[in-house]
């Protein structure tokens, strides 16, 4: 405290608590909504104190749709893009600062270009990777001429290799997501700070690499993967523009695809807002959570990923 | 940067570590930017068993055509809009939540929730509220002011409901920034100019505000970057670029001129453009790295 303005500082509160309430807003709109009848919800005026109908709703909501098992969906695709995300960053971060190889800087450069191709940018030829990403192999065998061969060799039927396809499968939601210049460039900085002398040690005492990254390395980086894990998790359950190419089927898809199609299968008619804002709740619920419980390191892993 | 001391005798292992990375990348990005590259200097036929190589006229057709103009200047106003209300409100917030004394871990609580909220429900969330037939604000807007609003018909309507969702959306993340960055000043330098009779505001624009633009500077650069690219949810839910092209951005032109138009030379010639544009403020990210260096030193 520098000096006392006592007006001032009740300005500051008002104004703050204006603003929150300004950023509540929808939520506690969605909530009203989501606690009452459809036909309480579109009177004029609205209700403004919430109802008792939540779980109702949130029944009707989970046994309509696929939200069930949209939800579990999103829990594997953000899972999954989490823990492939970290582990494929990690091992490059380590092969990159740890090992003297050639194209040691290629491959640095070709993780940093990354950071230019952001998915949006190119979406219709990664959906076409996405949807045989085998294909080159197939035309590579038929211009050498490999293919008759190779399968009367094996036995191997090429063609069905070839037709191979990630669409609707959880390794297309995840495995296009996984590749991460900023969680790579993040553990090379953290690897870049760790004293010498641990390598130095873990030499003398005879260690491979791959004990020197599973005992020193990894508990070293424990921190920065929690603060990772947070910002990865959520980034992986809002993911938006790849699962809705990828997946047609309602049950192979992910509850923020799910809610959003519903809404804007019928533009027209009134979509029943009651059970919609039950389901958006429940979708937005494991992300906030995350974020509030895990505040400090949310936090950390912002501003980490960043530099 | 190498370690001084690392492994010398494992350079297989060392490929082995590389590849999974190395592999996600050339399947899912340099593949798909390289077919984007070379589908945007040709014309592929409806059924795609031909393409021509046609130089730079895909390009022409892209930056020749009034929609694309449209395109640049509904993305300008957007992010402009996007940008400036959602840094000036993480400056805000942050200025005075540094400031209070009391409260403070609740006020941050409330104001950091957002940023957990996926595009598309921040947009689904605000569509409640402003829905022109029966939107809480809608109503108070129409019936309390007067005021015809409808944002599914009317197009500056529509533009501010996209520039609120996504300002919404961002304005956690520059506040983080902005705390992060006020805390870091030294108490001291605000001792110091209290001590020579400088006001809270005189010292918020003559020391503070110097001090954090840096950060100012960077976070700009970030939700300019924001607006062009993580917003597509909420076009997508909200006005699907409508009505009329007043929230055509270019992101989302991208995608529905290649899956919903099916022609795959003008949206590649767009995504090329596009990859420009991201190297470009990439570019400039960068240039303030080295300015951040300058300032610590």
């Amino acid at each position: 405290m520098i000096e006392r303005t006592p007006k001032l500082d009740l300005f500051c509160h008002l104004l703050l608590i204006a603003g929150v309430v300004a950023v509540c807003l929808p939520l506690y709109y969605a909530l009203i909504a989501a606690t009452h009848t459809l036909s309480d919800v579109l009177q004029v005026p609205m209700p403004l104190t919430p109802g008792n109908e939540l779980l109702a709703n949130l029944k009707v909501a989970i046994e309509r749709g696929d939200l069930g098992r949209q939800l579990v969906n999103s829990l594997i695709v953000s899972v999954g893009v989490t823990v492939g995300k970290i582990a494929v960053s990690i091992l490059s971060a380590f092969a990159i600062t740890y090992f003297r190889f050639p194209f040691r800087m290629t491959a640095f450069w070709l993780i940093f270009a990354t950071l230019m191709l952001p998915i949006e940018v190119r979406i219709v030829p990664t959906y076409a990777v996405a949807a045989h990403p085998l294909q080159g192999l197939g035309w590579l065998l038929d211009e050498t001429g490999l293919r008759g061969p190779l399968e009367s060799l094996t036995g191997w039927n090429i063609e069905a290799v070839v037709k191979w396809s990630l669409l609707d499968s959880y390794a297309g939601l995840i495995l296009p997501l996984m590749a991460s210049a900023t969680a790579t460039f993040l553990f090379r900085q953290l690897f870049l700070t760790i004293p010498e002398e641990l390598l130095e040690a873990a030499k003398i005492d005879g260690a491979s690499p791959i004990r020197f990254l599973i005992d020193v390395l990894w508990p070293m980086s424990r921190t920065n993967v929690v603060a990772l894990t947070v910002i990865l998790f959520v980034f992986g359950w809002n993911q938006y523009l790849w699962p809705l190419l990828i997946t047609t089927e309602a049950s192979m898809t992910t509850a923020v695809i799910g809610l959003s199609k519903q809404i804007s299968a019928a533009p027209e008619a009134v979509p029943k807002w009651n059970t919609l804002m039950a389901s958006a709740l429940l979708i937005t619920l494991p992300p906030v959570m995350v974020v509030i419980v895990l505040q400090r390191w949310f936090v950390k892993g912002l501003v980490d990923s960043e530099k | 940067m190498i370690k001084r001391v690392n492994f010398q005798r494992h350079k297989p292992l060392a490929f082995l570590l590389l590849a999974p990375q190395m592999l996600v990348l050339a399947i899912f990005v340099f593949w798909p930017a390289a077919q984007a590259l070379y589908q945007a200097f040709t014309i592929t036929d409806p059924f795609g068993q031909h393409s021509t190589f046609v130089w730079f006229d895909n390009f022409r057709d892209v930056l020749t055509s009034p929609e694309y103009f449209n395109s640049i200047y509904r993305t300008a106003i957007f992010s402009t809009g996007t940008t400036a209300s959602a840094v000036l409100a993480g400056l805000g917030f942050a200025v005075l939540v540094d400031r209070v004394a009391r409260g403070k871990s609740v006020y941050r609580l409330m104001i950091i929730w957002p940023y957990a909220v996926a595009p598309v429900l921040a947009g689904v969330l605000w569509l409640f509220l402003f829905h022109p037939i029966y939107g809480a604000i809608a109503l108070m807007l129409k019936q309390g002011f007067g005021i015809p609003w409808n944002p599914l018909l009317d197009g500056s309507d529509a533009m501010l409901l996209v520039i609120v969702a996504a300002a919404w959306k961002q304005v956690s993340y520059n506040f983080v920034f902005f705390l992060a960055a006020l805390q870091a000043i030294p108490r001291s330098l605000i001792e110091a100019a209290a001590i020579d009779g400088a006001g809270p505001i005189r010292r918020f624009v003559s020391i503070v505000f110097p001090l954090i633009s840096p950060t100012t500077f960077f976070l700009l650069v970030i939700n300019v970057v924001y607006a062009f690219f993580d917003t597509f949810g909420i076009i997508h839910a909200l006005t699907q670029g409508g009505p009329g092209g007043a929230t055509d951005i270019l992101v989302y032109k991208v995608y529905a001129d290649g899956f919903l138009g099916l022609d795959l030379g003008l949206s590649s010639a767009q995504s090329v453009i596009l990859m420009i544009l991201v190297i470009g403020l990439t570019a400039v990210q960068f240039r303030y790295l080295e300015r951040r260096v300058k300032y610590a030193q």
